[in-house]
């Protein structure tokens, strides 16, 4: 009983699943563009949080935290980017809505 | 092998004689060029302004260099020479773009220049109301350019270039009024039958070149090869070799970069070399003891390169390459034969000797100007004066002159014997220019070379002043085409030839007549100039055509008798002095002027006359005093004299030197002459009291007169065989084309088609089919996949997550 609050990787693992699988779900499900920014955001985090995870637990070295810096580094020019396209879009289509933006289907 | 000597004329290397050819070229390049303009704004006085003072300045420095310096050198090396620039240089072919003048090139210079610049003033009067007054003058100092380039080239290739610029001038200028058709195709006539003699020309030319492969005896310059050309330098003999001066080495200048090969006299040993080394050496030079001289070898263009090889000379007297040349034989015949014959056949086509002289008359359709510089006194010359220049050739081959003296003879005959019925004062001009170059040929071809070449110079002056003097009548007679003359008779009919033809031809003598009051100058020179081409003493033609005559009866260069030549021309002598007397009459005197000439019949201007009387005083000076005859005097002509270095190789060989004789043959000259003048006179001085005798004797001699009027229908005789030959020939070859070459080119065409339309086909529905199927089946599978791309970011979405997943799955079950 003790073990399992003891806080291991599994823990972290799981903590990760959860915040992958809502971002997934919120990126599968919302129309709203900046909500599937935000399901990104929350993939990126989960796979952040991973490589943390491993890096502490499993390796050892700091290099898994390196690449977690690179992740935030990322998600935050991908946020910037991301953000600039849907401004483009909204000025464009008076909207934000994945769904109505689907001119590249034919 | 004993020594060897030869005579090279060294020439003097001058940087002038480009100049007198330049020049007039100038002219006729700003005629041509800015002709028409300057005619609009400035007027034709600046046409014919540019083009006599290039001829002015062309005739300045011809008398400079004539007079300055060519008379100034040494007798044995009269010759200028102005290397212009290197032309080709192929294997033993050395080729310069030069000049020489010699004495005989020297005397054709001032005829040309003179007898030119003459003509270029008097055309001044005789074309002013011309049109096309500038293209007249560019035609006429385009011309004298070409004749000079003839004369003075140092090369058979430089005279080849003249040879074809005069041929291209002639035409330009007899189809000169090129809307008259009958004028235009008198020039091509020229023109054709130019080319036919330029054909036998080249052909001559390739014989000979090749000819001169080279050889020698006895270890010296043996050379078959045609390979290379040679200069081997030699002793100079004086006592051996006739006429020549002292010898010097030849100049290094044209043979810079050749092989020489240095043989010493005393060992007869070799040192080949650098040619210019070797001149530097010494060795080319003047020898302490025996003079030297250096001499080309090989085949060559250039006639004095020619002639030096020609003139090696043994101790015996015997030409090694003379010789070697003369036995050379292609086909079992002597192969300078061919040469020889060939040339001859140039010189028959420019020179209008038989059978090519059919153009000559019909040439006479050019302006008269032209027919006096081109149809008499310049052009058709030069087939004579290439003879005359190669004299050292044709005299190897005694075949080749007899052949010339012998179609010189018949020429001479046959033309005159035309003369004599001839009513157009231009037409009886040009068989009278026809039967004189005969006259000339016969003179190169017994030998006489310097008799040739002098009646050249002396017909040059007075038949230049018969066709001007014509040239004068017919331009006093010119009211005729606008005016109605008396009435017509019919030609073929003997009724009344008191009548001309066409009452509108200034150029009938029939329509002329009594002329001497209206036209004293004219008729005066005109009748200077009869004088002098009849053979009366005094006169030049007197002196030339009895020299030729007596050389010809003296001379034994040739295989037949000269008497029969003699016998010949002496005929034909006599026809020239009745038909030349009988133009005279028909056009001077004969009747009293109708009112209708009085009123516009005047004298020619002044630009006109002036020339005649410039021509007709030098008809009187020339004879005498260029060709005094040796009987009397004792000395040598000064003409002969004169030409000497040039006929060196060639002397005649008199068989009799008979003083007495020759004074008897001159009488019986004389006596003939005098003859044809009263027959002449009798006939056609007064036509009241001679009609009836002329009438009389035409009835009589119907036949004769009608075939010799017709010109003994040769140039129907050529219509039927060679043009109708050549036309029947045309129409084969057209035949053949039509139905045996267009046939194979068509079952040619046939069949490509009908590959093509296979091929068509296949690439149609085979290729294209592939193509275009294997494009729908995209077009198709797109279509259908299309479906696939919603545009839904979430549908995407899942497709990640659904294959991810997939993949999990498979890489769990599978490991």
């Amino acid at each position: 009983m003790e073990k399992i609050f003891q806080i291991g990787l599994t823990h972290y693992l799981v903590v990760a699943a959860i915040l992958f699988a809502a971002g997934m779900f919120v990126v599968a499900t919302r129309r709203n563009a900046v909500a599937i920014l935000m399901g990104v955001e929350l993939i990126l985090n989960a796979a952040s949080l991973n490589f943390a995870a491993f890096s502490h637990f499993v390796h050892g070295h700091i290099t898994g935290q390196i690449v977690s810096i690179f992740i935030i580094v990322l998600a935050a020019a991908e946020a910037a980017i991301a953000l600039a396209i849907v401004l483009a879009i909204f000025r464009h289509y008076r909207t934000i809505d994945a769904e109505e933006t689907s001119l590249l289907k034919d | 092998m004993g020594e060897l000597y030869a005579s090279f004329i060294r020439p003097k290397e001058i940087n002038l004689l480009y100049l007198i050819p330049l020049f007039p070229l100038i002219g006729a390049f700003i005629n041509g060029i800015f002709g028409k303009k300057i005619q609009d704004k400035l007027g034709k006085r600046a046409n014919h302004g540019i083009a006599i003072a290039m001829m002015v300045a062309a005739s300045g420095v011809a008398l400079y260099a004539f007079l300055g310096m060519l008379i100034k050198q040494p007798a044995g090396h009269r010759m200028l020479h102005d290397h212009v620039f290197p032309m080709i240089h192929i294997g033993s072919l050395h080729l310069n773009f030069a000049f020489a003048m010699d004495p005989l090139s020297g005397m054709m210079t001032l005829i040309i220049t003179l007898v030119g610049t003459g003509i270029h003033i008097y055309s001044t009067g005789y074309m002013h109301s011309e049109k096309a007054y500038w293209r007249f003058f560019c035609y006429l100092n385009l011309f004298i350019f070409s004749m000079l380039l003839l004369v003075l080239g140092d090369s058979f290739a430089m005279m080849f270039f003249g040879w074809e610029g005069v041929g291209l001038c002639s035409y330009l200028l007899i189809g000169f009024w090129y809307t008259d058709k009958k004028k235009a195709s008198a020039g091509m006539k020229a023109f054709v039958v130019n080319r036919i003699g330029d054909f036998g020309f080249v052909v001559g030319l390739f014989f000979l070149f090749w000819g001169l492969g080279g050889y020698w005896q006895k270890g010296q310059y043996i050379d078959e090869t045609r390979g290379a050309k040679d200069m081997v330098t030699l002793t100079a003999g004086p006592s051996v070799l006739p006429q020549s001066g002292e010898f010097v080495a030849v100049d290094g200048f044209t043979r810079k970069g050749v092989t020489a090969t240095w043989i010493d006299p005393a060992h007869a040993a070799h040192h080949p070399g650098e040619s210019l080394n070797l001149l530097a050496e010494g060795k080319g030079g003047p020898g302490a003891g025996a003079e030297q001289v250096s001499v080309v070898v090989g085949p060559t263009m250039s006639f004095n390169e020619l002639r030096g090889q020609l003139s090696i000379t043994d101790g015996g007297g015997r030409r090694p390459l003379a010789e070697h040349l003369a036995k050379k034989k292609v086909w079992g015949v002597p192969i300078l034969f061919f040469v020889c014959l060939g040339l001859f056949i140039g010189a028959c086509g420019k020179s209008a000797q038989l059978p090519l002289y059919v153009w000559l008359p019909d040439a006479m359709a050019g302006p008269t100007p032209v027919s006096a510089l081109i149809h008499a006194a310049t052009m058709v010359t030069a087939g004579v004066y290439m003879i005359a220049r190669l004299n050292f050739l044709f005299v190897l081959t005694p075949g080749a002159m007899t052949v010339v003296a012998l179609v010189g003879v018949m020429t001479a005959l046959f033309a005159a014997s035309i003369g004599l019925f001839q009513y157009d004062i231009k037409k009886v001009l040009a068989y009278s220019t026809v039967s004189q170059l005969g006259f000339m040929f016969i003179g190169v071809g017994v030998g006489a070379w310097w008799a040739g070449a002098f009646h050249l110079l002396t017909h040059a002056l007075f038949k230049a002043c018969l066709f001007l003097g014509s040239g004068s009548v017919i331009h006093g007679m010119h009211f005729l085409e606008h005016h109605g003359g008396h009435g017509g008779g019919d030609d073929d009919k003997p009724k009344d030839n008191r009548l001309a033809a066409d009452p509108h031809d200034p150029q009938d003598m029939r329509n002329m007549g009594g002329l001497r009051r209206l036209m004293p100058k004219t008729r005066w020179t005109y009748w200077i100039a009869c004088v002098a081409i009849s053979g009366f003493p005094l006169a030049a033609g007197f002196y030339s055509k009895d020299e030729i005559l007596w050389k010809a009866f003296s001379g034994g260069n040739i295989l037949v008798s000269g008497k029969l030549i003699w016998a010949i021309g002496l005929l034909a002598a006599t026809m020239t002095s009745f038909y030349m007397w009988r133009s005279y009459y028909m056009t001077f005197w004969r009747r009293e002027p109708t009112a209708e000439m009085k009123e516009h019949v005047h004298e020619s201007p002044l630009s006109m006359t002036s020339i005649l009387m410039v021509l007709a005083a030098l008809c009187l000076v020339a004879g005498p005093l260029l060709g005094f005859p040796m009987a009397f005097s004792g000395k040598e002509p000064l003409l002969e004299r004169w030409l000497n270095p040039v006929t060196s190789l060639a002397p005649f060989r008199a068989l009799t030197h008979d003083k007495g004789l020759e004074i008897g043959l001159m009488m019986v000259s004389i006596t003939v002459a005098a003859l044809g003048l009263w027959a002449a006179m009798a006939l056609y001085k007064d036509e009241s009291k001679t009609a009836d005798k002329l009438l009389r004797l035409r009835r009589q001699n119907d036949g004769v007169h009608k075939v010799v009027y017709a010109k003994y229908y040769v140039d129907e005789i050529y219509n039927a065989t060679v043009i109708r030959g050549y036309m029947a020939l045309c129409r084969v070859l057209a035949w053949v084309d039509t139905y045996i070459v267009d046939f194979i080119v068509n079952a040619a065409g046939a069949f490509v088609r009908g590959v093509g339309w296979l091929s068509g086909k296949i690439d149609k529905y085979g290729v294209d089919g592939a193509v275009n199927g294997v494009a729908t089946l995209v077009m198709a599978g797109g279509r259908r996949v299309r479906k696939m791309q919603t545009g839904r970011v979430n549908n995407y979405v899942f497709g990640i997550v659904a294959g991810v997943m997939l993949l999990f799955i498979v890489t769990v079950v599978a490991l």
